[in-house]
């Protein structure tokens, strides 16, 4: 499947109508969310803050976007928040699992 | 009471004008009282497109105004009796009417027409605001182009938040060839994209051109694809379910043309 989404990515086959549609798609989940790609920037940064405290991940190949799904009944469009995190390492994970509070307490030390 | 429609579309030059006259000249064929008014002061058009410009004598901003009466300001159609023309004023701008006096005004005529129809101008600024304000129903027209469904989905946006609820959708300006090139949005990708309930589909007609280059609705030309579709607009309004047009039969019949002179059928 994601060798077919690349293969369409690639193709010079894609009709211009299709780039018309999708290139539609992804500014009308901007205009309708009032969202500035400024706005999108604080987002990202804020889950990679967060991320990084659970896991090591290549900051580079992160890639967050919105995009439309299907809402739940079937007849809609929602604007859904994409993420592509690639995972380098997951940090202690053992930490995490047995202690409860580790949590809180790994951010205290952090802090 | 009159049923108040607006016909908007956030870009200029998709066939608002155009769209607002056939329905309108539709509507009187089929014998209901239907009024015109052109909101777009300041670049007035619905007149020349109906013909009617050499007969205005007051216009919508002298009615607000109290210069005249809305009776007065009213052109009668040359073809249709029951149709008629408030056109805007020239010489103003969009200031010179407000929302409310749009309002007073279609509840003043009201009861003397079936339906009021609403050339709304380009944009969302002052003028989209009046021209919305009196409808209760509303039309958004679009061409297959990326910046006219953008606009269309603003549009809508609006129209939605101003409590008109439901805009139904007119695709204006298909090309069947394109389309089958895939060199044009599908009907269903424009209406996916909008998610808005679809009223009719008109095509590219170069009849449109020329009747409007002698200011008569294509609409009463049977035979032209554009005034069948807007034909069956005008049917749908009045509430008959009218199957969509196949403009794939129109388009093989071209190609056959096409072929008779030896020509690249696409």
């Amino acid at each position: 499947m994601l060798f077919d989404e690349l293969f369409k990515i690639f193709s010079r086959s894609k009709s211009t109508k299709d780039v018309a549609r999708d290139r539609l798609k992804l500014v009308l989940v901007h205009d309708r969310a009032g969202v500035s790609p400024q706005f999108l920037d604080k987002v990202k940064n804020e889950i990679i803050k967060v991320i990084s405290d659970y896991m090591d991940i290549d900051k580079r190949e992160l890639d967050i976007q919105l995009t439309s799904t299907k809402n739940d009944s079937g007849d809609g469009v929602v604007p859904a928040l994409v993420a592509n995190i690639p995972i380098r390492k997951v940090k202690n994970i053992k930490q995490f699992d047995k202690i409860p509070n580790a949590n809180a307490k790994e951010k205290i030390k952090s802090g | 009471m009159a049923e108040v429609i607006v016909i908007t579309s956030g870009k200029g030059g998709v066939g608002k004008t155009t769209t607002t006259a056939n329905l309108g000249a539709g509507l009187a064929m089929n014998g209901q009282r239907v009024l015109l008014i052109d909101t777009d002061i300041g670049l007035r058009n619905l007149d020349v497109v109906l013909g009617l410009e050499n007969r205005i004598v007051y216009d919508l901003v002298d009615v607000v105004e109290g210069t005249c009466r809305a009776r007065q300001a009213m052109i009668k159609d040359k073809r249709y009796n029951s149709l008629y023309l408030l056109p805007a004023a020239q010489t103003r701008d969009k200031t010179a009417v407000s929302p409310e006096q749009m309002n007073k005004l279609c509840c003043d005529i009201d009861s003397e027409f079936d339906y009021i129809l609403i050339d709304c101008p380009a944009g969302i600024e002052q003028g989209f605001k009046n021209a919305i304000s009196a409808a209760k129903r509303a039309i958004v027209v679009t061409t297959p182009e990326v910046s006219a469904v953008r606009d269309a989905d603003r549009i809508i946006g609006l129209l939605e938040a101003n409590d008109l609820k439901n805009p139904k959708l007119l695709i204006n300006r298909l090309r069947i060839d394109m389309v089958k090139r895939g060199d044009m949005m599908t009907i269903d990708d424009i209406v996916d994209i909008l998610a808005v309930e679809l009223i009719g589909v008109v095509p590219d007609d170069e009849k449109i051109v020329v009747s409007t280059n002698r200011g008569e609705p294509v609409v009463a030309d049977k035979r032209s694809s554009s005034g069948q579709a807007y034909g069956n607009v005008t049917k749908r309004i009045m509430g008959e379910d009218i199957p969509l047009l196949d403009l794939d039969e129109q388009d093989s019949f071209f190609n056959k043309l096409k072929r008779i002179f030896g020509l690249k059928v696409t």
